[in-house]
């Protein structure tokens, strides 16, 4: 009876170890996005506005390449900026195109599995201090124009440094559970009928990746998407990123702040948001105004 | 009640000089300070984003003072202990500064290029003012990214 017992404890224990094992596997891209990969013909300039859109340039520039760098420097993606967390310290890799040192030698489709799943070629799955969470909802003919553009970049040889985090947050199969809570291709706000707020919403929730930031996090770390962009403490470091969109700015006092990094008080921006305004800067007039569009209709959601 | 009342008025009283007391004067005149080049950078950057015509005459003028502020000696308003993490909620100066006190004066030195460049650019016509206003907003941000807390 009590061997018995032990042997249906011991199958079940099991049981729940392989359905574990199996639900946090690092998953790979459905047929149909590989599909489309292979179908769309890369446009190496599109993947440019991609670039600056998604802010590759915020983590994987070297720490000593300030927002105020030339372009040409901005374009150099070395690795290195430490982003310190609860969870630990991050230390962005070397992404630039150097065969060994960077990711020159991955294919498209590694690196459109790393951009919208958050899996490395060797099949493990990637911290979500890199915002694949955001980058799921990306369209695949982005992926495939941003790695076009990519690899037109220079290549760097600096080694790419461990993270430091403590047990049980350095354990990468756990990130399998993190995935099943907050990876969602889905947009979090509702489709806008407005022509303008729609490609806001594909820039701001898809690419700008601005809520990794300005939406507060749950104890795991995922975003609490109910609060969508109302601001909560620094993920990275001291103080609090404030609500969006600020209290009082127009669409266009938005616009120009992200081109110019000015206030509507002539202010100047600062800190993290210092570096996006160096890459959303580089984007398309009208994208920016279609952020801008975006964040100021989130006043009139029924969230707020 | 009465002297319950009279307690806590009293007391009140004597707490709001303390706090005002507790305010640094060297934070308070770095406010000011950062308040002085905002109110001058506004008649600039309102021309530059044509929310205002432009006017020669206020853009020299605004230039000038920015040329000025930056030469204000304003070194003595940073001495140790008033950084984000000695006095929390009074400033958000961040204790890098003082870590890198050498890097902090370099960027203080590129403002004053940037603002030398704007004044003698400001008062020519609108195009000039715009093609300056990068290098006072580069100045400007090449120390609140490094230096300054987020809010």
């Amino acid at each position: 009876m009590l061997r018995r017992l032990a042997l249906t404890a011991l199958a079940l224990g099991a049981a729940g170890l392989a359905g574990a094992w199996v639900l946090t596997r690092p998953a790979s891209l459905p047929p149909a996005t590989l599909a489309a990969l292979a179908a769309h013909p890369a446009d190496a300039a599109r993947g440019e506005a991609v670039f600056w859109a998604a802010g590759c340039a915020s983590c994987h520039t070297a720490p000593d390449v300030p927002a105020t760098a030339p372009v040409g420097e901005r374009l150099v993606l070395a690795g290195g900026r430490r982003f310190a967390t609860p969870f630990g310290t991050f230390t962005a890799p070397n992404v630039s195109m150097h065969p060994g040192a960077g990711i020159g030698g991955w294919t498209r489709e590694q690196f459109a599995t790393a951009v919208l799943l958050g899996v490395s070629p060797g099949g493990t799955h990637y911290f979500p201090a890199f915002p694949y969470a955001t980058y799921a909802r990306a369209t695949p003919q982005d992926v495939a124009d941003l790695w076009a553009f990519w690899q037109t970049l220079p290549a760097a040889a600096s080694p790419s440094q461990p993270h430091d985090l403590g047990f049980p947050f350095n354990q990468r199969r756990a990130v399998g559970f993190w995935k099943l809570l907050n990876l969602d291709t889905e947009f979090v706000t509702t489709a806008p009928a407005d022509a303008q707020i729609a490609p806001g919403r594909y820039l701001v929730e898809a690419l700008g990746h601005c809520a990794e930031c300005h939406t507060p996090r749950d104890a795991l770390g995922g975003l609490r998407t109910a609060s969508w962009l109302s601001g909560g403490p620094n993920p990275a470091g001291q103080g609090r990123i404030p609500s969006l969109p600020p209290q009082g700015w127009s669409a266009e006092d938005i616009a120009n702040y992200l081109q110019s990094g000015f206030t509507p008080s002539f202010d100047v921006v600062g800190g993290e948001m210092a570096d996006v305004v160096a890459n959303i800067g580089r984007i398309a007039p009208e994208d920016r105004a279609a952020i801008a569009a975006y964040l100021v209709a989130l006043r009139s959601s029924p969230s707020r | 009640m009465h002297r319950t009342l009279t307690a806590f008025l009293a007391t009140a009283c004597l707490a709001l000089p303390g706090a005002a007391l507790a305010q640094d004067a060297n934070v308070t005149a770095r406010k000011a300070l950062m308040g002085l080049y905002a109110y001058n950078l506004g008649v600039l950057g309102g021309m530059a984003q044509g929310q205002v015509p432009y006017d020669a005459d206020q853009a020299r003028a605004a230039a000038t003072s920015l040329y000025h502020l930056s030469r204000s000696g304003s070194a003595r308003m940073w001495p140790a202990g008033t950084d984000a993490a000695s006095m929390p909620g009074q400033t958000r100066a961040l204790p890098a500064i003082w870590e890198n006190m050498a890097d902090f004066g370099a960027r203080a030195g590129a403002l004053r290029d940037a603002t030398e460049v704007m004044m003698n650019a400001a008062g020519t016509d609108l195009a000039s003012l715009q093609g300056a206003m990068g290098g006072i907003g580069g100045a400007c941000g090449a120390c609140h990214q490094t230096f300054r807390q987020a809010q």
